[in-house]
């Protein structure tokens, strides 16, 4: 309890039930607030309403049928899960991958960021009261998943990687597509700074409002735009390169601020380093095979534990596997970014009032199924 | 290098190995008869480095007098990062484990999760907790193991108050006890649940 906040105002307070079913949690997220009037002294998240024990699923099946799975933790960018999870698995069976089949993946999975940060922007600025952007950013949205889906064969639930490649080859029609909505998105994105960043009403709503700070970023293992817009300048991509990424050149965008306009100022540019990414890798795409030229029929890693880690749409998911030399995990588990991110929940909001905790909870892009796994 | 002078602090932890044979000595009794079969199962991936072997001679004579079924390592071990997947392997007893965050803590290391593991062939329960640091690729594993039945290590969620959920979450899947922890409720599974299902002898 905030007791210095009681003792000043001298007031009763009361308990607020936030969720489970509430449009600004996106999902079914409850938080329970320990309000004083507007202001918040308590708040304490809730968790496990949609649990599913998928590290237990990885126990109980072999490795290969695990993939779909990654597909449903974070469904609005499920790629990511997958390329941490058959990077991980890669790392331990010491499985090689084709040149051609980690651009393929680069592209895809950084299409699916874009995917993933256009349905944020438009979701957050909903939450704020504003209804528009969110029909721009799902008509953006539905290119990149039409483009996906000819490709993957899926639309949001994707399981696409498997282990030394992918499942389908890339072909002219992705390419021009894929092409052709980075030369349309450039000319969305000014609009967007327009309509949206420049607004003052957002400016208002955002602005020195819902602080991080670094040492609370550090202390709560926050990553991603949360910790990138507390001034850590920390990605994977670029910090533990993986894949391809290292033979490709761009930025990481970090603001100092620590508040909630820096959290949106780092993933609207993120959406430009990505088309920059996928545009290199796009031309750089080698021919060649996507998949190892021995089928990976069973993966059997030697004993030990082994960890992996990518940068998802949300931060840094890694995967620490234990195997006991079977064809299947002894022990999968999955770090979650947005976990983490949310565990600071409780103590950023100290204080604040309601409306602006709401609009802090937006600028921590919460996808519940990747919390509650 | 971040990763020497972190090796070099958290070596100070093992000065008093003396009694290190107390935790595997407690699952003894109860881990015999499982560990006859197979007795490798414990010895951790053998990356041992020079300074590694030199001092695990030490720790051979400590555990045949103490006649331990494993050796407990005696150091912090670089591993292989390529192979693995981090850079430094830190088995500690449980009741180090809060100064061994405290290290990791003003080196300014921030902590990326923690998950436990079931050896029940050896009737222990083990903490794995993994940091990393924002500036410097450095990936720390601290691990611990302690007996199956009484799990028990204590908290750092007052170093780390991220490790509060994670250390809850541990404990809903496998019951290990986390002491001095504020709040041990279960966070992701029911509020009455009193099953932990991660244990391998669970059933549905």
């Amino acid at each position: 309890m905030n007791g210095t906040l009681q003792q000043d105002v001298n007031q009763e307070t009361f308990t607020l039930n936030l969720g489970p079913q509430h449009p600004a949690t996106h999902g079914v997220l409850r938080v329970k607030l320990v309000m004083d009037g507007e202001y918040i002294v308590e708040a304490e998240p809730v968790l496990g309403y949609i649990h599913r024990m998928h590290e237990k699923m990885g126990e109980n099946r072999t490795w290969a049928k695990f993939l779909p799975n990654c597909g449903r933790m974070d469904y609005l960018s499920a790629l990511s899960y997958n390329h941490g999870y058959v990077a991980a698995v890669e790392r331990a069976a010491k499985i090689e991958v084709p040149e051609r089949a980690e651009y393929i993946r680069v592209i895809t999975v950084e299409l699916n960021r874009i995917s993933s940060h256009l349905l944020w922007f438009g979701a957050f600025v909903l939450d704020l009261g504003g209804f528009t952007p969110l029909l721009y950013a799902f008509d953006d949205r539905e290119f990149i998943l039409d483009l996906l889906e000819s490709v993957t064969g899926s639309r949001l639930t994707y399981c696409y990687f498997r282990f030394g490649g992918v499942y389908n080859d890339i072909d002219d029609a992705f390419i021009a597509g894929t092409r052709e909505f980075i030369k349309k998105q450039r000319k969305r994105m000014p609009m967007y700074d327009a309509l949206v960043t420049k607004n003052i009403i957002l400016i208002k709503r955002l602005k020195e409002i819902g602080p991080i700070s670094k040492d609370m970023a550090r202390r709560y293992g926050a990553t991603g735009p949360v910790a990138r817009g507390s001034g850590i300048n920390y990605d994977v991509r670029k910090h533990e390169p993986y894949s391809v990424y290292p033979e490709l050149d761009f930025d990481i965008p970090v603001y100092e601020e620590g508040d909630s306009m820096a959290r949106y100022m780092v993933r609207m540019d993120e959406i430009e380093q990505s088309m920059r990414i996928i545009e290199q890798a796009l031309d750089k795409l080698p021919e060649g095979e996507i998949k190892p030229k021995k089928a990976v029929k069973m993966v059997k890693p030697e004993k030990g534990d082994y960890y992996h880690a990518v940068e998802a749409a949300r931060g840094s998911f890694g995967v620490r596997l234990v195997s006991d030399g079977k064809n299947q995990a002894y022990r999968l588990k999955l770090r979650s970014p947005t976990y983490s991110n949310l565990s600071l929940y409780g103590e950023a909001t100290k204080g604040m009032l309601l409306p602006d905790a709401l609009a802090l909870m937006g600028s921590l892009d919460l996808v519940i199924p990747e919390i509650d796994r | 290098m971040l990763l020497a002078k972190i090796k070099e602090a958290l070596q100070s932890l093992y000065e008093d190995i003396g009694d290190a044979a107390e935790i595997p000595a407690a699952a003894d009794a109860v881990a015999a008869a499982a560990t006859a079969a197979a007795p490798e199962a414990e010895t951790l991936p053998e990356e041992a480095t020079p300074e590694g072997e030199e001092s695990k001679e030490e720790e051979v004579e400590e555990t045949a007098a103490a006649d331990a079924p494993a050796a407990a390592p005696p150091g912090p071990k670089e591993t292989d990062y390529a192979a693995k997947g981090y850079h430094l392997d830190v088995e500690l007893k449980p009741e180090k484990i809060p100064a061994a965050a405290d290290i990791l803590y003003r080196e300014n290391f921030f902590i990326e999760s923690i998950t436990g593991v079931d050896w029940i062939d050896e009737q222990q329960l083990e903490a794995v907790y993994d940091f990393n640091h924002f500036d410097e690729l450095c990936r720390v594993v601290i691990r611990t193991r302690t007996d199956r039945n009484n799990p028990e290590v204590p908290t750092i969620s007052h170093i780390y108050q991220g490790a509060n959920w994670h250390e809850r979450e541990t404990h809903d899947f496998f019951g290990i006890k986390f002491s001095g922890h504020p709040n041990l409720e279960p966070l992701l599974l029911p509020e009455d649940a009193d099953f932990h299902p991660l244990l391998k002898d669970f059933k549905a």
